[in-house]
């Protein structure tokens, strides 16, 4: 059998239930490779010794019908776990334990799932390189010194190098699948809607959305399978039909139509990008799917739209963030006072620029220019996309505009950090689902991703049509463990 | 000054200025649970008993709209005969304060769930139509507590989230009169329709007051001044009375008048400011991304409207017509709800007149001095109809119906029992009448002569020796007719 933190969470399912492996062994593998592993900085939380216990408890009184019978899963820090301390990747968080669990992490904990501990991520999720969170960046196992991508960095590096056998993380603007696409890992952001919101540390309500990471695809869909529930709860929690998107896999995706949208063509991409996709599309066409040309004409406003309508939402969601009800408070000398010095020492530099970009663009005088104009192109963008699934099934896109980079290298240039989530972003403003499948490595060998983005719930078409590309692709990680000393 | 159209005039040398008031009253709705969580919204429980998640705004919490409270806001608009809207947006208004955990309130801006409507007041000068502007819904705050502890401001969240129903009128009221009449009107339609129990004392109804002055015959209204959260009458009318005439003055001597907040000192009876228009908030309105826009389907309003009690409007047109009241009676006895149905259940089985004139009358008086309800009215209905009829035929007089009212009140409740047991029944047999009467002319033959030459003024006289005599017992008509009869002679 080979090593139990090295196996993807199908395998690592199948060796618990036929009782090859305990939950304590894997959970006690997955604890000994955390602790081998911090330089890579991916936790916030440990919850080892807790998740010990648990496992010990599974094992004493097994139930094997559960869908994730003892697994250990480490989730990132913006999900509110009851008893556990909840950052969100901030200080103003800093000391913050819920009393209460996120509607998705408790869907996990139902089927069998135990908490391992909590991933570090960009502050409050803004950022695409992990590197503004309170607790340090996230190192990315691809290479030392390289960003892991963001927001949900410590998720992506923690699956790709094999801490945990899958995660969650969640995606406002590629927050899951820039970070998939960085590591070499499946990162899927489901249909808005589709996962309960309720104790998700709030970033931009509109946009965000909890979806699994995992090592393949097959792995992501029985997660996403598990997550997704209809949820009272959350007035935004759709009510559909949720398939077992595991079960009902298949790698036959014959006929399917596949867009290519030209307007993806942006200025400046690099070869490599390019090429991958050209050679993305020849996947789809091996695997007997149709590629037909399409026109996202709206496409070159979504990054602006989503930088005036994510920090708009977030500069009103972290309100809350006053010092006055619970997290980090600073003394002052009254109320006016006491509110400046905890959100100025409580927030990070990143999330301010957000606060005030959004406090701006909501204020009398600019609301018509910035905030309802960016609503009537987020129309225009859904337009789009409508407009184009009455041709096609899914599109086909690069996940990123480039590899990823180094640590420090675009944190003093906001805007060619926010041009990260060029191809991500249309996907939430639209509500749509996407996955993003590593495809192959550029010349530094660093992992290159595609996305999927399909039709509003039809995330088993999303997968399907993933999981039949996984197999042409056949990508291998290829890392190096360079932080094992 | 008042005038007979009910105009609010202030006059100042040869200028007559008219008071310009239109009222924003935040009516909390009337519901177990709060607007976006299902905490208890009970008055005057312990601090921050009342509290969820939501209402404390913990990260990852989320507001789901209570149908309740909607179905209560609905039902309000029709009793304002406003148009319902069918599609609504819940806003969020952004600004910092200790008592507001969201950082925000959630509120309706630009799209209400109720639209135009109207209030009609009946005024001593004729019917007078207020125009409602709008209803909106939105979630009350917590409360700020700044005289427990020396140094902190304490926090109460008790009321964080609870449901309250801004109601906005047009600039249409005109008198201290009139908008006593209106908050009394609007009270007494939410109490009908149970969305509010319209309790100023626990802060259930209050409101905010908009007033201007212009000149008489002007037509362009006057700059305004917002007097915030005033809760009650008495205040209002005294803050529209100091505003309106600080107002004037400043137009006399040549100022402007600034557009502004002010807050009403009740210690010193004055508007101050609070906040002029250029330091206003800027609220920072969108719309709540965590909750959908809010659809009406047309079977939920209709099954509402299926569900709408007899409005004051309504009942006091039947009561007119049916028990032929005078409006001013009618009016008296539907502006409480519990009042009209009192009133009812004692005229199912009694004379109206009789009964009008009890309730309006002695039981009112009842009340008042003991201050109390009409529901917890010493007296209940049932046994006030049994008192009437026995005034109505002829077992007690009026005078001795007072007598036994009060040890009614007093707690012997059945007015047959009191009567019987204390003998009280009028006198009513002509013949001990006339006995009496005999005795009494024989034994005042001077005065009975002093009559007959033309002092009639004595008749009373006559009368009340009867009375005296009978232990105010005897029939007074009896004793009219027979001593008429006997005088003559």
């Amino acid at each position: 059998m080979s090593n139990i933190t090295s196996q993807n969470l199908t395998e690592l399912i199948k060796n618990i239930k036929n009782k090859k492996i305990s939950s304590e062994e894997a959970t006690k593998s997955f604890i000994e490779r955390a602790e081998k592993s911090r330089a890579l900085n991916c936790y916030i939380t440990e919850n080892f010794e807790s998740a010990i216990k648990k496992a010990k408890e599974f094992d004493n009184k097994p139930n094997f019908n559960r869908k994730l019978p003892g697994i250990p899963i480490a989730v990132k820090d913006l999900f509110c776990t009851n008893g556990v301390r909840t950052t969100a990747g901030s200080k103003i968080l800093n000391n913050f334990v819920p009393t209460y669990e996120s509607t998705v992490t408790q869907n996990i904990w139902n089927e069998g799932g135990i908490l391992l501990g909590k991933l570090n991520c960009d502050e409050f999720a803004m950022g695409s390189s992990n590197e503004t969170s309170f607790f340090g960046n996230v190192q990315s196992p691809i290479d030392v010194n390289l960003v892991p991508g963001g927001s949900s960095g410590g998720s992506a590096s923690a699956v790709a190098s094999n801490l945990t056998p899958i995660t969650i993380g969640t995606d406002t603007g590629g927050s899951i699948r820039q970070p998939a696409s960085f590591t070499g890992t499946v990162g899927l952001k489901p249909t808005y809607g589709s996962c309960s919101r309720y104790g998700i540390v709030a970033f931009a309500s509109s946009l965000d959305q909890a979806g699994p990471m995992g090592k393949n695809v097959k792995d992501c869909a029985l997660l996403q399978e598990i997550i997704s529930s209809y949820d009272s709860k959350d007035s935004t929690s759709i009510n559909f039909k949720r398939n077992n998107y595991s079960e009902l896999l298949t790698n036959n995706i014959k006929g399917k139509k596949i867009g290519i949208p030209k307007e993806y063509r942006v200025e400046n991409m690099p070869k490599e990008i390019e090429d991958l996709w050209i050679k993305g599309i020849d996947f789809v066409k091996e695997c007997g799917a149709k590629i037909i040309d399409i026109s996202l004409p709206h496409t070159n406003y979504a990054l602006p739209t989503y930088y005036i309508v994510a920090p708009a939402e977030a500069s009103s969601n972290l309100a809350r963030y006053d010092g006055v009800k619970y997290g980090f408070r600073s003394k002052g000398i009254n109320l006016i006072d006491m509110y400046e010095k905890t959100r100025s020492e409580g927030f990070g530099n990143e999330v301010k620029r957000r606060i005030m970009i959004g406090t701006y663009v909501l204020s009398s005088g600019y609301y018509d220019a910035y905030y309802l104009k960016a609503q009537k192109v987020r129309k225009l963008i859904k337009n789009d996309f409508d407009e184009a699934y009455k041709k096609v099934d899914a599109i086909l896109t690069p996940s990123t505009p480039s590899s990823a980079f180094k640590i420090g290298e675009k944190t003093s240039d906001p805007v060619s950090m926010y041009l990260n989530d060029i191809f991500t972003v249309p996907a939430n403003l639209a509500g749509l689902p996407g996955i993003s499948i590593p495809a192959g490595l550029d010349k530094k060998g660093y992992p290159l991703g595609l996305q999927i983005i399909s039709k509003a719930f039809d995330e088993q078409n999303l997968l399907n049509i993933a999981y039949a590309m996984e197999e042409k692709i056949n990508f291998k990680n290829t890392i190096k463990e360079w932080w094992f000393n | 000054m008042s005038t007979d159209t009910g105009q609010y005039l202030i006059t100042r040398d040869n200028n007559i200025y008219e008071v310009v008031i239109g009222l924003e009253v935040h009516a909390q709705v009337l519901s177990n649970s709060k607007l976006f969580s299902s905490s208890a919204t009970k008055f005057g429980a312990e601090a921050n008993t009342q509290v969820s998640l939501v209402d404390a705004a913990f990260p990852g919490m989320l507001p789901v709209i209570n149908k309740y409270c909607i179905k209560q806001a609905v039902k309000t608009g029709i009793g304002l005969k406003a148009k319902i809207n069918k599609r609504s947006i819940f806003d969020r208004k952004n600004y910092f304060y200790a008592d507001l955990p969201q950082g925000y309130q959630i509120s309706q801006y630009k799209h209400p769930i109720i639209g135009e409507g109207k209030v009609v007041l009946d005024m001593p000068y004729g019917q007078r139509e207020i125009g409602i502007e709008r209803l909106h819904l939105e979630q009350d705050a917590g409360k700020s507590i700044h005289d427990i502890d020396p140094e902190n401001t304490l926090v109460d969240l008790n009321r964080s989230g609870v449901a309250l129903m801004e109601i906005v009128s047009k600039p249409d009221l005109r008198s201290l009169d009139e908008v006593n009449a209106y908050i009394k009107k609007l009270r007494s339609i939410m109490r009908y329709l149970d969305t509010c129990d319209g309790n100023m004392q626990e802060g259930s109804l209050r409101a905010d007051v908009n007033v201007s002055v212009k000149k008489k015959d002007s037509k362009n209204l006057g700059t305004r001044c917002e007097i915030k959260n005033v809760n009650s009458i008495k205040f209002m009318q005294l803050a529209i009375s100091y505003e309106a005439n600080r107002q004037v003055d400043l137009i006399e001597q040549g100022k402007k008048i600034d557009q502004e907040t002010r807050l009403f000192d009740t210690k010193k009876n004055e508007t101050r400011s609070m906040r002029s228009k250029e330091d206003a908030h800027d609220y920072r309105y969108f719309p709540d991304p965590d909750l959908l826009p809010l659809e009406l389907k047309d079977d939920f309003i209709e099954k509402i409207k299926s569900e709408i009690p007899e409005l004051p409007d309504e009942k006091k047109k039947r009561f007119i017509d049916k028990f032929n009241l005078s409006p001013y009676e009618a009016n008296i006895l539907v502006s409480d709800k519990e009042t009209s149905e009192y009133f009812e259940k004692v005229v199912k089985n009694s004379d109206v007149k009789l009964a009008t004139n009890w309730i309006t009358g002695e039981l009112f008086a009842l009340l008042n001095e003991k201050d109390l309800g009409i529901t917890q009215s010493p007296i209940n209905a049932e046994n006030l109809s049994k008192l009437i009829n026995l005034i109505k035929n002829g077992t007690i007089s009026g005078k001795i119906a007072k007598t036994v009212f009060e040890l009614m009140a007093a707690g012997d409740k059945d007015p047959k029992k009191i009567v019987e047991e204390k003998n009280l029944k009028q006198q009513s047999d002509p013949k001990e009448l006339e006995k009496i009467i005999l005795e009494i002319i024989s034994k005042n033959q001077d005065k009975v002569d002093q009559y007959k030459l033309g002092k009639e003024k004595l008749f009373g006289f006559f009368v009340g020796q009867v009375m005296k005599i009978s232990g105010g017992k005897a029939n007074p008509k009896l004793v009219n007719d027979i001593l008429k009869e006997k005088l003559k002679k």
